[in-house]
């Protein structure tokens, strides 16, 4: 444990990627093989159960302190994160910290699980009592479920790769999946001599860079070098075929089990050893694709219902062929995996199984023009892929591009703020946004990033001089800052005062030109509406 | 009986003696209890302060003001307020002001802290029935590491940037904690370099009798110097600029309270964070209240509001002030801007 929480030090006080990954190669050298299992798995970002309600944690540390409970919140609201406010206001003993990681996670932490309050409660003071500040901290963060540390999840993978002397590309693929953090696992992660593919493995995802808004595709070299087809927004996903079992994986490396059942019918006639890689998308017996708002519906819906079935079918669109034969095609050019693709796809006809239509173009401006009807067919915009190019794991600069339409933008007034928390703890951050309606401002939207640090503090100036009123920690402001804010979309919802629901709202830029009354209205935005999503949305 | 001291826009005044302690705007008399510049402002025409600040304050000052020094504990009189300067422990020359007038005792503690100081005389309760104290650190998540543990990581992390071939670079507030720094460094690892307005300050501690190991200003190292394995103190406010190129592969580290905690340690970037301040911290603030016992605390520069609550809730009468020239909300800003470099440290 005292071996991690140094890691952890390490990791978090330098913002250089080579010393990160010299302190994770250098840890993964000292530590045991289940200690280090336990350590990829936090610092990919996988989290225990949340072990102990924060409130009592928050309770016991006042008591442990000695202080009364508003003093802890006054000390909480001002350092922003729980578990150093936790491990900063317990006074510190000189005291050793002793036993592995794993001793620590299966046998002292994993068990606080289940335990009545007063047994948690001893274990939980014991723990601050006889460790110092720094691993106390590290703790207190598994044990709330918020570490984090910076590290990407790559950056792991590459640590792992320098450690093992294995390639990356093979770490991530072992690492994807069901990884659980045992010894073996991480001895079979390292070992140069497995061959063994589990059959629900998935392979790391390729991923697309964007082409800013304002600049050309031009600059990416000759059209005839790529191929186009539209961007939808749905849920990516690899669909795998194998051993006569189907598995469907979502691109943030979640097993989707029996959420879609029609794509899983659908897989079960590809031939065993086949993966595509391709969107899940809310899609209409003719083809059209609905808007995202509607597979909303599906998501995070445990039971799926014939009803909704019926109301929204998804299909699965393939784009790319990463197993063919159980053989891995990642490292041939897209244009030789696409025509097997299609070769594939013409002898399995199934409604919810898909191939992506490529968008023909004779020049650049062709695409330019079509990507302008992205809007009214759902889309986001259009994938660019060049047709020479391997298949590339994580985000390769160069073979994928996504070129997105423009967001929608509005003009709207600041009227509300509050504190940021972690590293904003500090700065009103946090801001509402409204639009006019009549002579009223209605709240629409919610944004969180988008502004510089300079003018972050500006604003953060403003909101503490122009305070009119504040309930708990949200202050209203004199409504004067209008910002530019872009969204992702906009859909109707009656859950809002607006009647609108946004979706990645950011702020683009601080409109100093403009006056509250410059503002957008109401109906400005409710213009930006997809005319097929407004109204019949839940 | 009435308090002897009242808070104005002008800073505290004793309307008994006529004089205001730390004015932050120019006043005919001036009681200042340390040099650094937002307790000791230009403009008044009479300035009376502790005699180890003399060095200091003549170096910071306008030749033209008038100065009148006191050594620790000698009184002076003024208006019948018998006026006396003890040690604060918060960095050369530092005194908390005690006012007596019939029978009355009432003390401003200026910046202050507990505990010893290689380059100051360390501060000592003294018994009042008004205690004016600050609060820059009065939050529990506050409490201070051991110093000479500081100091030994301090000196360890030099040592391993050497090793490394780089230039060690680290802040702290040119006058108070950057001499105590340097006064903590163990010069047997390299060559110590100063930016100009520290080398300034090692010059007056010198002067006042203070002992520092030996200093350069970099200013005056030759053109091929080769900085790896150096150390150069600065000032914050150099962190990130151009003037930090001569140096070459640099390691930079920041000394101040603020670095207890992770949020102010990462926003500004350094490699490393060293808690070293010269404030009291959450336990040293209560045990200075314990030890004055005070029948009423004025609590200033901070965390008022905490302070004076927890205070009361302990049964002590308390009071937060908050300070005249800055609005409520500046005060928050005080607290928001923990980058060190407008700090009082
Ligand atoms: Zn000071």
């Amino acid at each position: 444990m005292k071996l991690f929480a140094e890691l952890y030090q390490l990791l978090d006080s330098t913002t250089r990627t080579n010393a990160k990954i010299s302190a994770m190669v250098d840890y993964f050298g000292r530590a045991d093989a289940a200690d280090a299992a336990w350590a990829i798995h936090f610092l990919s970002g996988q989290k225990l159960r949340r072990l102990v309600p924060t409130k009592l944690l928050r309770q016991w540390a006042a008591e442990e302190a000695d202080i009364p409970p508003w003093l802890f919140e006054e000390s909480y609201s001002s350092v922003g994160d729980l578990a150093e406010t936790i491990s900063l206001v317990v006074p510190e003993q000189q005291l050793e910290t002793t036993g592995s990681l794993r001793e620590w996670v299966e046998d002292r932490l994993q068990v606080l699980r289940g335990m009545d309050e007063e047994a948690q409660r001893k274990i939980v003071t014991d723990i601050w009592r006889q460790n110092p500040a720094h691993v106390r901290f590290v703790i207190l963060k598994l044990i709330t479920g918020a570490f984090r540390v910076g590290v990407s999840k790559r950056l792991v993978t590459r640590a792992l790769a320098e450690h093992s002397g294995i390639s990356a590309e093979v770490i991530a693929h072992r690492l994807m999946g069901t990884w659980t953090p045992t010894p073996e696992s991480f001895l079979r992660l390292s070992n140069p001599d497995i061959g063994d593919a589990v059959a629900s493995q998935p392979y790391p995802f390729c991923l697309a860079h964007a082409i800013d808004r304002d600049s050309n595709p031009n600059e990416l070299g000759n059209f005839s070098d790529f191929a186009a087809e539209w961007k939808w927004d749905g849920i990516r996903g690899q669909l795998i075929r194998r051993n006569s079992q189907t598995f469907v994986w979502s691109r943030g490396e979640e097993l989707m089990e029996n959420r879609w059942p029609e794509v899983e019918a659908a897989a079960a006639l590809l031939p065993s050893g086949t993966v595509l890689d391709g969107e899940i998308l809310a899609t209409q017996a003719d083809g059209i694709v609905l808007p995202f708002a509607q597979l909303q519906r599906r998501i995070n819906r445990k039971n799926i219902g014939r009803k909704l079935l019926l109301e929204v079918p998804v299909v699965f669109h393939a784009f790319d062929l990463l197993e063919q034969d159980e053989k891995d095609l990642r490292p041939l050019p897209w244009q030789e995996r696409r025509n097997r693709l299609q070769q594939l796809m013409s002898q399995v006809q199934h409604p919810q199984l898909k191939i992506t239509d490529l968008i023909p173009a004779e020049c650049w401006e062709d695409w330019a023009k079509t990507r302008t009807q992205s809007r009214e067919r759902h889309s986001e915009g259009l994938m660019l892929k060049r047709v020479d190019a391997a298949y590339d794991v994580g985000r390769v600069r160069g073979t994928w591009w996504k070129w997105k339409v423009e967001p929608y933008t509005i003009d709207a007034v600041l009227i509300y703020a509050q504190k940021g928390h972690g590293k904003r703890s500090n700065l009103f951050s946090d801001y509402t946004f409204a639009v006019w309606k009549g002579d009223q401002l209605v709240p629409f939207a919610k944004a969180y990033s988008g502004l510089s640090n300079s003018e972050l503090r500006k604003v953060d100036r403003f909101v503490r001089q122009n305070t009119t009123e504040a309930f708990g920690p949200v202050r209203s402001v004199q409504p004067e800052l209008v910002m530019e804010l872009a969204f992702e979309g906009l859909q109707a919802s009656t859950r809002h005062k607006s009647g609108i629901a946004t979706r990645f709202p950011r702020i683009t830029r601080w409109r100093h030109d403009k006056g509250a009354k410059d503002a957008n209205t109401l109906d400005d935005v409710l213009d930006l509406l997809p005319k097929s999503s407004s109204g019949d949305t839940p | 009986m009435s308090e002897l001291l009242q808070q104005t826009n002008r800073g505290f005044y004793c309307p008994q003696g006529d004089f205001h302690i730390d004015p932050h705007r120019p006043v005919d008399r001036a009681v200042v209890t340390h040099a650094h510049t937002d307790h000791a402002r230009w403009g008044s025409r009479r300035y009376l302060a502790a005699s180890p600040s003399e060095h200091l304050l003549r170096m910071r000052m306008s030749p033209e003001a008038e100065f009148q020094f006191a050594d620790y504990g000698q009184t002076i009189s003024i208006g019948g307020v018998a006026v006396s300067f003890h040690p604060a422990g918060h960095m050369l020359g530092s005194a908390q002001v005690r006012l007596e007038y019939r029978g009355r005792v009432e003390v401003v503690t200026g910046d202050y802290k507990l505990g010893s100081d290689a380059t100051c005389q360390s501060w000592q309760p003294l018994r009042c029935h008004l205690l004016v104290t600050e609060s820059t650190f009065g939050l529990p998540v506050y409490r201070w590491p051991d110093q000479q543990s500081v100091f030994a990581a301090i000196n360890q992390w030099w040592r391993d940037n050497r090793e490394r071939e780089q230039c060690s670079v680290l802040y702290g507030y040119a006058v108070g904690k950057s001499q105590r720094i340097i006064a903590g460094l163990d010069p047997e690892i390299g060559p110590i370099y100063c930016h100009g307005a520290v080398e300034k300050g090692n010059e007056a501690y010198r002067q006042t009798g203070v002992h520092l190991p030996p200093t350069m200003h970099t200013a005056k190292a030759e053109k091929s110097q080769r900085w790896a394995g150096a150390m150069v103190v600065a000032v914050p406010s150099a962190h990130g600029t151009p003037w930090l190129k001569r140096f070459g592969k640099t390691s930079t580290a920041m000394a101040s309270g603020w670095m207890a905690i992770r949020g102010p340690r990462r926003r500004r970037s350094f490699d490393r964070g060293f808690v070293l301040s010269d404030h009291v911290d959450w336990p040293s603030l209560l045990a200075a209240v314990d030890a004055c016992d005070p029948e009423t605390v004025w609590v200033t520069h901070g965390y008022t509001a905490v302070v004076a609550r927890y205070l009361k809730d302990k049964g002590r009468n308390a009071i937060s002030l908050d300070r005249w020239q800055r609005s409520a909300s500046d005060q928050e800003d005080r607290e928001a801007d923990t980058n060190g470099e407008e700090q009082s440290e």
